[in-house]
């Protein structure tokens, strides 16, 4: 069993630490304090190929693996967890089950746009009654000779309000539960198509999440993707490999926090000597660095799976369970290692901490995630 | 146009540890990088082929691992890449070392060669104008901006104490080129997928173009007598402000320290 990264991921992270460090950084509180998507952002990612890393290079990506797109959201997060957040959406929820289901034709016409950046992609389940029971979707969509007909909505809506294309899940044929449920390919500007309401978050401030209105939004029939009442399948399977984007993230956030508290504890001066330098201090430090590292060990051995086309499932759902919640406690812990000044804005483990508490319920709340875990555990 | 940037795998840190006792640099523990000048110069060319069309040839004289600065080369763009490595290239001072580059560059055809002004390791700025006069060629240092009339002539602003010189040039020549006169671009994730895929050519002293009486140890007139690192400056303050605060801000930061 190898650890070690490829000589082509360790080039891959030189550059994404630089670019997150660089490009990222300066303006993830700027980001966060006016809610603003860093479109500038997103744009310079597209430049250098981020938007489509795992697509492969005959659909105009980098052909990468999921092991080097995980390494980006990750240090993407650690500088700004909104950037993160977006890849992950982006590549995990839109381009990869266009990937995994599409036909050729659609393979074709979404995928080199989608990894040339030059088209943001989004994901529309969570609905107002249809959370983490997803299978009781509202939206609806009927056939009416060659196009489906969209009725209903969808809300937290990741990239809502600027992607140009959106997979949908909607109800086919009520009368046969999750089996008639259905995926689409909708675009922004389709006839009936509207974006609703934009949130006001807690933490990734960012990223632009809003509903997302059908309002007999007619679409072409061979916009359907995969088959006819296979739609919840795909759904949570394009969440088990989007899970392992949100560890990543989570990990992300957790590894920022600790970058901040070790330059913070070393910096700050109390009872005549580094708060680093005493034994509480270490201690906890140390018991924070060790569930860090476990927590990059589960992403990269979910993503390795995922990337050799082995089952992955449990896994993406323990590594975003332990990464969430590891982020959870590093963030409030550097905030408590910081004393007053973490609890201000003046200090980035403030706005790290409001950003990590997502992690724990987006992409399916640890709780969902133990329901996984478990369920292969008890099969 | 052909061209062919010479670079340069350095230690990652300004802060050069030296052992007293051999004067020379402690490379363990210190991550290594793309000398920064170079990567300028390596853009300025990334640049020509983009707005003219070019083909661009990266060389670095070092050892076995500097490989791993020309990947990154070609994950920016770069389209041949050569190692030039001997164990009878080892030792060289400057001069040495810009024989033995410049040994390389006779048997290549180009219209312009590009260095970095200086690499932060040694800090000469000597290899890239000795290249020029091992070649014959002519050579603008501290090149901060360059135009190519598309017919072998190049028009260049030249960086001075004084201000700036505009220049012109003609092809085949050479230039030396400071990182400050540009943003290089990142490695693109294609590129770095493609990077370990492409092939690096690695030459020996067999290759080049040079007597060996003029290369390495042996080729190095120079003897380090002492070497020591740089007494570290403080970081200035930054201020952001309008015009006429910025009056008041310096007066009163001059008198605070009774300079008026």
């Amino acid at each position: 069993m190898d650890f070690s990264l490829s000589k082509t991921e360790e080039l891959f992270l030189q550059m994404i630490r630089e670019f997150a460090e660089k490009e990222v950084k300066p303006l993830a509180a700027e980001v966060d304090e006016e809610e603003r998507f860093p479109i500038e952002t997103v744009q310079k990612m597209a430049k250098i190929g981020l938007m489509g890393i795992p697509i492969p290079k005959e659909y105009g990506g980098a052909g990468g693996t999921n092991i080097m797109y995980g390494m980006a959201v990750e240090e993407l997060s650690r500088a700004c967890a909104t950037t993160g957040v977006i890849l992950s959406a982006h590549t995990s929820l839109c381009c990869a089950p266009i990937m995994e289901n599409g036909t050729e034709e659609q393979k074709q016409k979404y995928l080199p746009k989608l990894a040339s950046g030059e088209w943001i992609g989004a994901f529309g389940l969570t609905e107002p009654n249809a959370g983490t029971d997803a299978a009781g979707q509202q939206t609806i969509a009927v056939l009416d000779g060659d196009e489906w007909v969209l009725n209903g909505s969808k809300i937290f809506i990741t990239n809502g309000s600027y992607a140009n294309v959106f997979i949908i899940i909607a109800m086919t044929d009520k009368s046969l539960g999750t089996k008639g449920i259905s995926a689409f390919i909708v675009e922004k500007t389709d006839p009936g198509f509207s974006i609703g309401k934009k949130e006001k978050k807690m933490g990734i401030r960012g990223s632009a999440t809003t509903e997302l209105i059908f309002e007999d939004c007619r679409i072409p029939k061979d916009r359907q993707l995969g088959q006819l009442g296979k739609g919840f399948g795909l759904a949570m399977k394009t969440l088990d490999g989007g899970r392992i984007g949100i560890a990543a993230q989570a990990l992300g956030i957790a590894q920022g926090a600790m970058d901040e508290t070790v330059k913070y504890t070393k910096e700050r001066k109390q009872f005549g000597r580094s708060i680093s330098q005493f034994q509480n201090t270490q201690f906890q430090m140390a018991d924070l660095e060790t569930k860090v590292q476990a927590a990059r060990l589960l992403v990269r051995s979910a993503h390795y799976k995922k990337d050799k086309g082995l089952p992955y499932s449990a896994d993406a759902a323990m590594a975003k369970l332990f990464c969430a919640e590891t982020a959870m406690e590093v963030t409030t812990k550097a905030v408590q290692f910081h004393g007053g000044y973490g609890y201000t804005r003046e200090y980035p483990v403030e706005r790290m901490m409001r950003d990590a508490k997502i992690t724990e319920i987006y992409e399916g709340t640890s709780e969902v995630q133990r329901m996984v875990i478990a369920g292969k555990l008890f099969k | 146009m052909k061209i062919v940037v010479c670079i340069k795998q350095v230690p990652d840190t300004t802060e050069v540890k030296i052992n007293p006792q051999t004067g020379t640099l402690i490379r363990e523990g210190v991550p290594s990088i793309m000398n920064p000048d170079d990567k300028g110069g390596l853009e300025f060319a990334l640049q020509l082929k983009e707005q003219y069309g070019a083909h661009v040839t990266v060389i670095t004289m070092g050892l076995p691992q500097a490989d791993a600065i020309l990947r990154e080369a070609l994950a920016m763009g770069v389209d041949r890449a050569i190692l030039l490595t001997d164990r009878k290239l080892g030792g060289a001072d400057t001069l040495a070392t810009s024989s033995a580059l410049a040994g390389a560059l006779r048997t290549m055809d180009f219209d312009l060669i590009i260095t970095g002004r200086q690499a932060i390791d040694g800090d000469t700025a000597q290899v890239g104008p000795q290249i020029a006069e091992h070649l014959d060629l002519p050579q603008v240092s501290y090149l901060e901006h360059l135009e190519y009339d598309g017919n072998k002539t190049f028009t260049i602003r030249k960086q001075t104490e004084e201000g700036y010189q505009m220049l012109q040039m003609d092809a085949p020549c050479l230039v030396t080129v400071l990182a400050s006169a540009v943003k290089p671009r990142y490695m693109s994730v294609s590129g770095i997928v493609d990077a370990y895929n492409r092939e690096v050519e690695v030459w020996n002293a067999d290759k080049i173009d040079v007597p060996e009486e003029r290369i390495g140890k042996a080729g190095s007139p120079t003897s380090v007598f002492k070497s020591f690192p740089k007494s570290l400056k403080p970081a200035g303050e930054t201020f952001e402000v309008s015009p006429e605060e910025a009056v008041d801000l310096i007066i009163g930061k001059l008198k605070e320290k009774h300079i008026i």
